[in-house]
């Protein structure tokens, strides 16, 4: 009885979820799918420049890239 | 205040009966309603209607050169329209596109003998409630929707040419 | 229809059809080159990435630094004529893991220097929610350095890093596409440069200085957000923008912003333009110069760590040469980017000069930075 319940919250919860309608339609995602609007269009040159950046920088994290070490101390 | 509530309750029925028909079941052998009628300008230039082809069966496929499957899909559509076209069928490939030349660029590089409708103002993909990209819909000789599939693993191309077989054997 | 079909109907149709996709299979080769403040840093790197069936991502990296000549910093304070280090190697791998609207992934990256070994590794989930419009991601990455010191074979210090990240990218509008990010790093160990000194007032001689080892805290923790935003014009072009605020427990706060414009020409040419400005404010414990020896617990004068501002001005072009579509897709570019940096800092000062200790000009450079790239879609 109680699994059942448990069943029934949980899929009323992913049904709430998928109700939210997508209002942009798969076939109005033409302009979000050209490489133009990616925030990343070429990551070898995007962890490139973080790199330069956090080489120099104080700051670190939050720029895109997931980074590795190096001995920039 | 009371004639209002009914007349718009009573309209708002109507139309979702109206939209009922398009959204006819999501597998094989749903309940048959009537697929909604359009007419599309073809690349060639001519008019396209969905009635106009009453008595074959039709396979409608909204794709566009962004979707990955969609790029993937189309030779195997071709390969369907080749060996199907004698027997009574006809493919309809609806692109979704604004920018026509990307779609040019692909069809040159992938050929197809079917017709490519253009459909940038999104109307009939808004019409037959396109939910994922690419959507097949297959409609029998009677013109009633009797197959929806959204999106494309390689694969699925078997489940299209099972429908497919089955409904030519149909009689219009 | 009964109402048991209809619960059966609402279960089987969550997320309406929208699968995520794998990233696109690559091969990018770069060459990059820096020059600025002294020092030239160039290299290739190279990046590698292919699908494996439908629902797995490899991906392979390489990369080089040769440095050339040494920093301000070092060169002035005399510790060490080799500067940071000669040459850096870094390689990578990782994998990704597509199961319906998630996405597994994990990656590892070795980096060797001549007195420096850096090992991560990287793990991170996404998520597709909203029919595709909402994207949630969360990353984990952990780090382990050693420090070594170039002619003292008993020099063998360690760093242990970790690092949380959480994002959200959003679909508003079919032109509109918003992300937000943050991170979260903890640092533990050996955080200074073993080479570089502060200096002091020369206590027998006021109009000298004298130096000294840096000393830093052993811990250090940080968190920094960032907000991004991609428009698409109503001609073919985008903008973007970007805002990151960073903050630690060194007392470092800076403000990074950029603005970006991608202007396709005819089918072939892609141009990008980007303006980026970034000022940080200094480290408690930093100083350009101390009033005596042993001034305070942690002793700073990494100009890493000051107040200074840059700005930095980029432009680059695209151009595909080759763009096969239909059974074996190819398509090829190849990529020049230009940035130019110019870093002015507020209590920084060029020790390049004869003048009274405090007295010397603040220091300022810029910085080339050159990228040759081509990339290739298989």
């Amino acid at each position: 009885m109680k699994a059942a319940a448990a069943i029934v919250a949980a899929s009323l919860l992913l049904a709430g979820c998928s109700g939210i309608e997508p209002w942009v339609k798969p076939y109005e995602r033409d302009r979000l799918a050209d490489p133009i609007m990616s925030f990343d269009r070429n990551p070898v040159s995007g962890s490139y420049i973080d790199h330069v950046h956090e080489a120099r920088e104080g700051a670190r994290g939050a720029s895109g890239s997931s980074g590795g070490g190096c001995g920039c101390n | 205040m009371r004639k209002t509530m009914s007349t718009l309750l009573r309209s708002v029925a109507m139309s979702a009966l109206l939209a009922a028909p398009v959204v006819a079941g999501n597998a094989t052998g749903g309940a048959a309603a009537p697929a909604a009628e359009f007419s599309l300008k073809s690349r060639a230039g001519e008019a396209v209607s969905l009635s106009g082809l009453r008595g074959q069966v039709v396979l409608i496929n909204f794709w566009a050169t962004w979707c990955g499957p969609c790029r993937k899909e189309m030779p195997l559509l071709e390969q369907i329209q080749k060996k199907y076209a004698p027997l009574g069928f006809t493919m309809l490939g609806v692109n979704v596109e604004e920018d026509t030349r990307l779609m040019d660029t692909f069809l040159k590089d992938v050929p197809v003998s079917f017709p490519i409708l253009l459909d940038p103002a999104n109307g009939v993909s808004k019409l037959y409630n396109v939910s994922a990209m690419p959507s097949t819909v297959i409609v029998d000789r009677k013109g009633n929707v009797r197959f929806i599939h959204q999106g494309y693993k390689p694969g699925d191309e078997s489940k299209y040419q099972d429908m497919i077989r089955q409904l030519i054997r149909e009689r219009a | 229809m009964g109402s048991r079909l209809k619960a059966l109907l609402l279960v089987a149709v969550p997320a309406a059809a929208w699968s995520g996709v794998l990233p696109e299979e690559r091969l990018d080769t770069l060459y990059h080159y820096y020059d600025g403040g002294g020092i030239q840093i160039d290299g290739p790197s190279v990046l590698v990435r292919k699908s494996v069936g439908e629902k797995v991502s490899l991906s392979g990296s390489y990369y080089v630094d040769t440095i050339s000549s040494a920093s301000i910093d070092v060169v002035t304070t005399g510790a060490s004529p080799n500067g940071y280090s000669e040459e850096r190697t870094q390689y990578g791998a990782g994998i990704d893991y597509l199961r319906g609207d998630t996405t597994l992934s994990m990656g590892w990256s070795t980096s060797e220097e001549n007195d420096y070994e850096a090992e991560t590794l990287n793990f991170a989930i996404s998520q597709d929610v909203f029919g595709g419009l909402t994207t949630i991601s969360m990353g984990y990455g952990s780090g382990s350095d050693q420090v070594g010191k170039i002619n003292a074979p008993e020099f063998a210090e360690e760093v242990d890093r970790n690092a949380y990240r959480l994002g959200i990218t959003q679909v508003v509008t079919r032109n509109l596409i918003l992300g937000l990010s943050y991170e979260a790093v903890a640092d533990e160990g050996f955080l200074n440069n073993p080479y570089r000194q502060v200096r002091y007032v020369d206590p027998g001689d006021p109009a000298n200085w004298l130096t000294q080892s840096e000393v830093y805290p052993e811990t250090r923790a940080s968190n920094a957000v960032a907000l991004r935003a991609k428009y698409h014009l109503p001609y073919r072009a985008a903008v973007s923008g970007e805002y990151r605020y960073f903050t630690d427990d060194w007392g470092i706060d800076a403000h990074t912003i950029e603005a970006g414009y991608v202007h396709p020409f005819r089918t072939r040419w892609l141009f990008d333009f980007r303006y980026r400005y970034y000022t940080q404010t200094a480290a408690d414990f930093y100083s350009d110069l101390f009033p005596y020896a042993n001034a305070q617990n942690y002793l700073a004068r990494d100009k890493e760590l000051s107040t200074f501002q840059s700005h930095g001005p980029r432009v680059g072009v695209t151009y595909t040469f080759l763009d096969r579509q239909g059974e074996r897709p190819l398509k090829s570019t190849v990529n020049l980017f230009a940035d130019y940096y110019m870093f002015s800092y507020d209590d920084f000062r060029d020790l390049r000069t004869d003048a009274d200790p405090g007295t010397e000009p603040l220091y300022e450079f810029n910085a080339s930075v050159f990228q040759l790239f081509v990339s290739l879609w298989f």
